[in-house]
C-alpha cells in the first residue's frame, strides 16, 4: 500500500508527442520544440528542455512554467540536434522520449509576409495602370488640398511683404518617407521662390538632410533659369539636436519674421513649439506630417496641416504632372479596396462571428 | 549621365532596400544592414563636416556683414571651438591629453553635456507647457461647430480621467475611455491607412524614377 502510495507521489506522467523542426520563415539558428502537457500539468513546477547533438547526451537548454507546450531553441545551423522535454515537479521528473533528429537553416522566402508582398503588387500594378493612363494623356480628377492650394497665396505673400519664407523640414533622416515628401515640395516651392525672387531660409536638423535640401533648391533654381538667385547660405545646418533645433528656428522666426512658415516631413515634440512661436509672429503657416501625435498640434496651431497622405500627394498636386497624378489616382483606388475589404469583412464578422477579420492578420 | 546614375542608384538600393523584408536568409539581411548601418554612417561623417562647415559660414558672414544680432554669431563659434577643442582632445570624461579640470572643476565634454546642453534642452521642453495652454485656448475657442465639438470632447475627456468625474457620474469614465478607444482610434486608424498606402506609392514612385522632384526637377 505505502510503495503504491509513494510511486503516486513521485512518478510523473512525460510530457507525449515531442516534436522539433526548423523555426519556419527566419535567418536560421532557432529550432522550436513543442510536446503535448503531462497528464500532471497542473502538479508541476515547469518543464525543463534538453538537447543532445548525438542523441545520447542530453543537456538542459531551457525552463518553461506550466501550461506551456513550446520553446524556441538557439542552435547552430546545419547541426543536429535531438530533444527532450522533462515534465518537473519538487520531488520528480519524467523525461519525454527523445524528438526525431533536426536541425535548422536559414530560410529564403519569409511566407508569413507573402500575402503582405501580394497585396503591394496589386497596388503598385494600380499605380502603374493609372500612370499609364496618365501617360496616354487622360484627364485626372484630384481632389482640392487646401494646404497645397495655398502655397501659392503663401509665396505670393511673403513677395508682397517682402520677408522671407521659412521652410522646415523637421528631424527625420533622410531615409524616412516624410522627409522625402518634404524635399520634393521642398523643390516646387524653392521653384517659386526663384521665379518671384523671394528669399527661402532652410534650417536643417541633419547633415545628409542638409545636403540633399541644399542641392535640390540649387537646382530648382537653375531650373527656372535663375541660377544666379541662389543663396547657398539659405540652406544650412542648425543642429542635430532636437530642442537646440526648436530653439534656433524659433529665434529665426522671431528675429527674420518670414512672412510664410513651412513645417513639413517629421516632428516631435518640438512641433508645437514652431508651430506656436510661429503664430505669435504673425505668418502664415502650412504644416505637413505623418506623425499622428504631432497632427493635432499642427492642426491647432497652423492655418493649413497636411495629413497624412496629403503629404505625399502634394510633389504631384503642385508640379501637376501628370505622371506623378496617377499615382494618387492608384492610391486612391488602393484605399477604396482595402476600405471595402474591411467593411465587408467587418459586416461578415458580425454576422456569422466567423473570425474573417484574422485573415490578414 | 547627371540624372541617369542617380536614378540607377536609387533603382538598386530601392530594391535592395525591399528584398529583406521578405528574405530572412543571412546573406542578404547582413547585406542590408551593412548597407543601412556602415554605409549610411560613412555619409553622415562626410555630410557632418560640410554641415558644421555650412554653419561656420553662416555666422562667420554674419559677422563679417555686422548683420542684426551679428554678435551671437561669436558665442556660436567660441562655444563651437571651445566644446571641438575639449571634446577631441580631453576624451569623453577626461581620459584625453587635454587637462580637463582645475581642481573639483570639471568641464570634460561629459559634464559639459549634462551641465550645459541637457538643462538648456530640457528648459525648451519645458516651455511646451506654457505654448500647449496657449495653442489648447485657440483650439478651444468655440467659433465653429468642429471647434466646439472639439471642446466639448476635450471636455468630457478632461473631466472623466479624474476622480470627480466618477462622482458627476459612474458612466463618464467609461465614456471617456470609449472616446479615446472607439471614435479617436478609428480616425488615427484612417489616417495611419492612407500614410501607408502614401509610403508604398512615393517608393514605388522614387524608386522607378518618376517622381524626380529630389533631383531638383526636369529632366
Amino acid at each position: 500500500m505505502t510503495l503504491i502510495l509513494l510511486t503516486a507521489i513521485f512518478t510523473l506522467a512525460p510530457p507525449g508527442e515531442v516534436r522539433a523542426y526548423d523555426t519556419p520563415s527566419d535567418g536560421g539558428k532557432a529550432i522550436i520544440i513543442e510536446w503535448q502537457l503531462s497528464q500532471d500539468d497542473a502538479s508541476l513546477t515547469g518543464y525543463e528542455i534538453y538537447r543532445s547533438e548525438d542523441g545520447v547526451d542530453f543537456q538542459k537548454v531551457g525552463f518553461l512554467g506550466i501550461g506551456r507546450t513550446s520553446y524556441e531553441d538557439e542552435t547552430e545551423d546545419d547541426k543536429t540536434y535531438f530533444y527532450k522535454v522533462a515534465a518537473v515537479s519538487d520531488t520528480a521528473r519524467a523525461l519525454s522520449e527523445p524528438s526525431p533528429q533536426v536541425m535548422s537553416s536559414p530560410q529564403w522566402l519569409n511566407r508569413t509576409k507573402i500575402n503582405i508582398f501580394i497585396a503591394m503588387f496589386l497596388f503598385g500594378g494600380f499605380i502603374l495602370y493609372f500612370i499609364y493612363h496618365a501617360r496616354k494623356g487622360k484627364e485626372l480628377f484630384i481632389r482640392k488640398i487646401a494646404g497645397l492650394q495655398a502655397v501659392d497665396d503663401a509665396v505670393g505673400r511673403a513677395t508682397e511683404m517682402g520677408k522671407p519664407i521659412l521652410y522646415s523640414l523637421g528631424l527625420g533622416f533622410v531615409e524616412d518617407i516624410a522627409t522625402i515628401a518634404s524635399l520634393n515640395i521642398l523643390s516646387e516651392v524653392a521653384k517659386k521662390c526663384a521665379k518671384y525672387d523671394t528669399q527661402l531660409i532652410c534650417p536643417n536638423n541633419r547633415p545628409i538632410v542638409y545636403t540633399v535640401a541644399r542641392e535640390i533648391v540649387k537646382e530648382a533654381y537653375t531650373e527656372v533659369g535663375r541660377p544666379d538667385a541662389f543663396d547657398p547660405d539659405s540652406v544650412y545646418f542648425l543642429t542635430d539636436s532636437q530642442f537646440a533645433y526648436a530653439a534656433g528656428v524659433s529665434g529665426i522666426m522671431v528675429r527674420e519674421k518670414p512672412a510664410t512658415n513651412f513645417f513639413i516631413g517629421y516632428f516631435y515634440a518640438e512641433s508645437l513649439i514652431l508651430a506656436e512661436t510661429g503664430a505669435s509672429t504673425g505668418a502664415i503657416q502650412i504644416a505637413g506630417t505623418d506623425s499622428l501625435s504631432q497632427l493635432p498640434f499642427f492642426i491647432t496651431a497652423c492655418d493649413y496641416t497636411l495629413i497624412g497622405e496629403e503629404l505625399y500627394a502634394a510633389s504631384a498636386y503642385i508640379s501637376r504632372e501628370p505622371l506623378l497624378l496617377g499615382a494618387i489616382k492608384g492610391e486612391d483606388w488602393g484605399k477604396l479596396i482595402i476600405g471595402t475589404i474591411l467593411i465587408a469583412a467587418s459586416i461578415l464578422g458580425l454576422l456569422t462571428k466567423f473570425p474573417i477579420l484574422g485573415l490578414f492578420r | 549621365m547627371k540624372r541617369t546614375f542617380p536614378l540607377f542608384l536609387v533603382f538598386i538600393f530601392g530594391i535592395l532596400g525591399i528584398i529583406p523584408f521578405i528574405i530572412p536568409h543571412p546573406i542578404v539581411q547582413n547585406l542590408d544592414e551593412s548597407i543601412r548601418n556602415d554605409i549610411l554612417k560613412i555619409l553622415v561623417a562626410f555630410a557632418l563636416v560640410l554641415g558644421l562647415g555650412s554653419l561656420l559660414k553662416v555666422h562667420m558672414d554674419k559677422i563679417k556683414r555686422k548683420r542684426e544680432n551679428w554678435q551671437y554669431s561669436w558665442i556660436l563659434i567660441i562655444s563651437f571651438l571651445v566644446s571641438s577643442i575639449i571634446g577631441l582632445f580631453g576624451g569623453v570624461a577626461g581620459a584625453g591629453p587635454l587637462p580637463t579640470s582645475i581642481g573639483s572643476f570639471h568641464f570634460d565634454i561629459q559634464t559639459l553635456y549634462e551641465n550645459i546642453f541637457m538643462p538648456l534642452g530640457a528648459t525648451m521642453f519645458a516651455l511646451l507647457a506654457f505654448y500647449m495652454a496657449s495653442a489648447s485656448y485657440r483650439a478651444f475657442r468655440a467659433r465653429s461647430f468642429e471647434a466646439t465639438l472639439l471642446l466639448i470632447t476635450a471636455f468630457i475627456i478632461m473631466i472623466g480621467i479624474i476622480p470627480l468625474g466618477d462622482k458627476i457620474s459612474p458612466h463618464l469614465p467609461s465614456f471617456a475611455q470609449w472616446i479615446m478607444t472607439v471614435p479617436n482610434v478609428a480616425g488615427q486608424r484612417g489616417i495611419l491607412l492612407g500614410v501607408a498606402l502614401g509610403i508604398i506609392a512615393t517608393s514605388l514612385k522614387i524608386i522607378l524614377g518618376i517622381e524626380r522632384s529630389w533631383l531638383g526637377g526636369g529632366e
